[in-house]
């Protein structure tokens, strides 16, 4: 009886090595950007000023087929005169290799704050849009999506 | 060899905001890829564009790699005069590319 369960347990032991092995090379860290580097990246744009979360709209799919070209509009709550208006906005990720996308710099003469481009993303992630309002203050919005087919893997040019 | 778009409303009515759509073949190429032989790509991409109105800037934009290529980005603007709407793409490598597009303001 002994005889018979202890080859499997080692078996299982086998097993549960190997599968340790065979996860092991996910654990090492990567050079891509982190959800640290974009709070870092967010922080050198910001200072010590607070972000509040509204004013900014930040539409992108939330299920991504291709993430060579997604489709990003970002839109801020604002009357756009030259007393009260967005001066920049800044959009942020934390999975590609850079934490950065875009900034864009506007002024009243743009009318409306809105924004379309598309961009690409290296694998599910939140992006994270701030605006920097003429008064000095700071607002975002964030949105999450899953990449099912991500941008910067493919190699051949 | 570069190729812009741009899509500017002919006419409109003073102090009416326009939509401005642009696009331009451009390979974006993030310097992240390599090629068959193993050997790194280098970073290629439009890192400015701007957008003057009457030789005012209305917009600007600082592109990073995580633009898609063929960069296509729309915003708008306060049509206050008639006149000319200048684009302008600025690359790593060679010159920026300039398109112009005619508004009539009423």
């Amino acid at each position: 009886m002994i005889r018979e369960t202890d080859p499997s347990t080692t078996r299982r032991r086998f097993l549960a090595v190997a599968g340790g092995l065979a996860l092991a090379p996910i654990l090492v860290p990567s050079a891509r950007a982190t959800p640290a580097t974009m709070a870092a990246a967010i922080r050198e744009v910001v200072g010590e000023a607070e972000v509040r979360e509204g004013k900014v709209t930040l539409e992108l799919p939330p299920l991504v087929e291709n993430g060579n070209a997604v489709p990003m509009t970002v839109a801020v709550e604002s009357p756009m005169t030259a007393a009260e208006h967005v001066k920049r906005i800044h959009v942020f990720n934390e999975k590609n290799p850079q934490p950065y996308i875009a900034t864009f710099h506007l002024g009243p003469r743009a009318g409306k704050a809105k924004i379309s481009t598309r961009v690409r993303l290296a694998d599910s992630q939140t992006v994270v849009a701030i605006a920097e309002l003429s008064d000095g203050s700071f607002w975002s919005a964030s949105a999450d999506m899953i990449v099912t087919l991500a941008a910067c893997i493919e190699e051949t040019p | 060899m570069t190729q812009a778009l741009v899509n500017v409303p002919a006419k409109a009515k003073r102090g009416e905001v326009i939509e401005i759509k642009t696009l331009i073949s451009h390979p974006m190429e993030t310097g992240y890829r390599h090629d068959t032989n193993g050997a790194p790509i280098p970073r290629d991409i439009i890192h400015t564009f701007v957008a003057r109105y009457n030789g005012e800037e209305v917009f600007r934009a600082d592109l990073h790699p995580a633009i898609a290529a063929n960069p296509f980005i729309t915003f708008f603007t306060v049509a206050a005069e008639s006149g000319v709407i200048e684009l302008a793409w600025t690359p790593d490598h060679g010159d920026t590319v300039t398109q112009k597009a005619n508004i009539t303001v009423e």
